[in-house]
């Protein structure tokens, strides 16, 4: 096959790249350009894609460069900005995934004439059920799994997307490199959001260049006074650290952020406890999936990148309607901020997910 | 085959000037500052260069000052112009600057190597028109305000004016003569800077740069290596230097000279200019079957900053090697790949560090439209171009552009 490998200058798709060309695949690298502005590392510095042509040019492949800034900042930098300044909590790698790595850069492997798409992320592309339809399942690496940021993959968009590396370790990956002589064998994972530099202030300051941010009052349940923030904009439903509240000796968690008005109100943990969520903007793996989802009562749902399956006791998803969905857990949970996104799963393997609303 | 329509970049360097420089590489390796006969055996070739590169260009030997390349010549023109030629130009910041030497001002479709400076030192732009000719009632109006300011006791002037003699992207000759005429007129002071590295190949610069008071040009554009390139700077023209220890090239620009990069330099520019009649008539002729045929091939194809009249086109006004075209609906990322495949190299807008395509300065300034600028090619022939490039182009990139806009990119 000839494949597209997106190469951002780390060590999981150096060793997706190598193990490609290995395979007998026509391997091209290609790195994303996506962002313009500051940032510690993450995908887009120019740092980043030396390393990127160099392990290219290492493993004997042709390396391109592409430039999605425009569609960067359109579809995951503008909207970032945006839903904080709701009181959101976005996951813009979600969002770079779902519009540039598997659409824009999809697109146009295409139309290059690529078979397929790879990346270097810890997931697993596999053929499940009696009819073999395509899912992503989690990489074998529990602690490096990163099945939950891929889950807007449709069944149609996986013929075209190879995940080579879900099958080993991190460990492994970089056991690999060392033994390819691969410069990037002992870089750092990278960390948090890509295009935010925390030398340059972090979120606060990228938002504050971007948006007004408030201060805005703390008040406990009935509506008294204890305590101010300085930008409403940067709390999240759930947090307790930066907001300097304890009251009887227990520190008290924001369970309702309402911009608008400026307003923080805080409590205790039990009060963010809800007995179901609702998500929206949910995009399943394909029918087959929404109907198993609909119809299993194993299935779980995983709130973050890194958390734990959580027990459902009730899915509901109307055939006319397949983009909300309703979550009843089996026992009351912490709220889960707007903004995030929830991934339902059946065991390992990913049937759809979408937006808590 | 490979068909490398891509010279504008950098083209193969000619056979003779390869062999011109090995022995500076070998056996005559000598400093040419030393003082004893190696070294006066390096002193003698580059000598011998300048006077040679001098009659070529127009200028006389102690007016040529061997540099790394265009990028440099046009820094040491436009930061060291106007400035005390010796000691140090140290300012406070650019405002400070402005206040002490005068402003520098430029074309908006500059390269970078002009457009940054000038950035950096606040200075100002001047627009060109849709054919990407510089505004001269622009200038003429920019250096009036500044003489009246002036007059007024309330601005320094303008010390420098920096117009590129043939635009890197589009091809089109600035009006030098012109820019000079207005330049005496409104600012008399002031000095006149031309980026001709592109110019080489296509004009006779000593006499369509004559109006230049500095001149930058670069060796591998015309067939010599990466590396060298040149700045004229006329007698009485003081230019403060950039590079300074040695005082090599009259103190104005200090460093050991590249012996080989400028005994091949001069010979690259011999050969450019004796063949340069004949070169740009039938390069002129391959230009203009390359820009009809993709013109009629492809749809909606559109010739960038077109001089048309009664739909002929008209490229007069431009060097003959430069054929820039955009296609809608296309991006030239993706075209440029699939022109690879079909062993095309060419280029699209200008290249950043970290070999992404960025927008154009250049296609902005003419006011090509954005979503249109976004498909732009620029196929550009030089001395070893031949008929059957153009034919591979003319059979490449007509399918290449349908793919692409079937697939919707």
């Amino acid at each position: 096959m000839q494949v597209l490998v997106g190469m951002s200058g780390g060590v999981d798709s150096s060793v997706a790249a190598a193990m490609l060309r290995d395979e007998g695949h026509e391997v091209v690298g290609v790195t994303l350009k996506l962002w313009g502005g500051d940032s510690d590392s993450g995908c887009c510095s120019v740092s980043d894609v030396d390393d990127a042509r160099r392990v290219a040019q290492q493993l004997g492949l042709e390396h391109l460069v592409f430039n999605f800034g425009e569609d960067f900042d359109e579809h995951v930098v503008n909207p970032y900005v945006a839903d904080h300044a709701k009181g959101l909590t976005p996951n813009p790698c979600i969002e770079c995934n779902r519009h540039l790595k598997f659409d824009r850069l999809l697109t146009r492997a295409r139309a290059l004439g690529f078979d397929a798409v790879a990346t270097g992320h810890h997931a697993l592309v596999r053929p499940v059920g009696p009819a073999g339809s395509l899912r992503i399942c989690r990489g074998v690496d529990d602690q490096k799994d990163q099945s939950y940021v891929l889950h807007m993959l449709t069944a149609q968009q996986l013929s075209q997307v190879l995940l080579p590396i879900g099958s080993l370790t991190k460990d492994e990956v970089r056991t690999r490199a060392v033994a390819l002589g691969l410069r990037t064998a002992g870089k750092p994972d990278s960390q948090d959001v890509c295009f935010i530099s925390h030398v340059g202030g972090g979120r606060r300051s990228f938002l504050s260049d971007r948006i007004r941010l408030h201060p805005a009052r703390v008040v406990d349940k009935s509506g008294v006074d204890v305590g101010e923030v300085d930008a409403v904009e940067l709390v999240t439903v759930g947090q307790r650290r930066g907001l300097g509240v304890v009251i009887d000796g227990r520190p008290r968690y924001a369970i309702n952020v309402d911009v608008d008005a400026r307003l923080v109100v805080v409590g205790e943990p039990e009060d963010l406890d809800v007995t179901g969520q609702s998500l929206s903007g949910f995009t399943w793996v394909d029918e087959e999936a929404r109907l198993h989802a609909l119809s299993t009562a194993s299935v779980t749902v995983q709130t973050s990148a890194h958390g734990e399956p959580i027990a459902v006791a009730t899915l509901g998803c109307e055939a006319n309607n397949r983009t909300v969905v309703e979550i009843e857990w089996t026992e009351p949970r912490h709220r889960v901020a707007r903004g995030q996104s929830a991934v339902v799963y059946d065991g390992d393997v990913v049937l759809g997910g979408g937006i808590v609303s | 085959m490979d068909a490398y329509l891509d010279h504008a970049a950098t083209g193969p360097m000619r056979p003779e000037a390869i062999e011109a420089m090995l022995p500076f590489l070998g056996d005559r390796f000598a400093n040419p500052s030393g003082a004893h006969r190696l070294a006066r055996d390096a002193r003698r070739a580059i000598d011998e260069a300048r006077d040679e590169i001098a009659e070529l260009v127009g200028a006389s030997p102690g007016e040529i000052v061997f540099t790394s390349g265009g990028t440099e010549s046009d820094n040491l023109a436009v930061f060291g112009a106007g400035r005390a030629a010796a000691g140090p130009a140290v300012t406070a910041g650019p405002a400070d600057d402005v206040a002490r030497f005068g402003r520098a001002v430029c074309s908006a479709i500059e390269h970078h190597a002009v457009l940054d400076v000038i950035t950096e030192l606040d200075g100002a732009t001047i627009p060109v028109d849709e054919f990407g000719r510089l505004d001269l009632s622009a200038l003429s109006a920019l250096l009036l305000e500044e003489a009246d300011r002036v007059a007024a006791g309330t601005g320094p002037g303008v010390r420098l004016v920096s117009v590129m003699a043939v635009n890197n992207e589009v091809g089109t000759f600035q009006p030098l003569d012109d820019v000079a005429r207005i330049m005496k007129r409104h600012a008399p002071g002031a000095v006149l800077h031309t980026d001709a590295v592109q110019a080489f190949c296509w004009t006779d610069v000593a006499v369509s740069c004559k109006s230049a008071d500095l001149l930058s040009m670069s060796a591998h554009k015309f067939g010599g290596p990466k590396g060298i390139g040149l700045l004229v700077a006329r007698e009485g023209v003081a230019i403060n230097a950039r590079q300074v220890g040695g005082g090599q090239e009259r103190d104005r620009r200090s460093g050991t000279q590249n012996v080989a990069g400028i005994v091949a330099m001069a010979v690259a520019a011999r050969l450019t200019a004796a063949h340069r009649e004949s070169e740009i008539a039938r390069l002129g002729a391959l230009r203009d079957r390359l820009l009809d045929g993709l013109l009629q091939l492809v749809p909606d194809a559109i010739e960038t900053a077109a001089v048309s009249s009664t739909g002929v086109a008209d490229r007069t006004d431009r060097a003959a090697g430069i054929a820039h075209i955009c296609f809608p609906q296309v991006e030239s990322e993706a075209l440029l790949f699939l022109l690879e495949r079909g062993e095309i190299y060419a280029s699209a807008a200008s290249s950043c560090a970290s070999g992404a395509m960025e927008e154009s300065h250049v296609l902005a300034a003419i006011g090509v439209d954005p979503s249109i600028a976004k498909g732009s090619l620029r196929l550009s022939l030089g001395w070893s171009t031949t008929e059957s490039d153009i034919d591979q182009a003319l059979a490449v990139i007509p399918p290449a552009v349908e793919r692409l806009r079937t697939f919707g990119i």
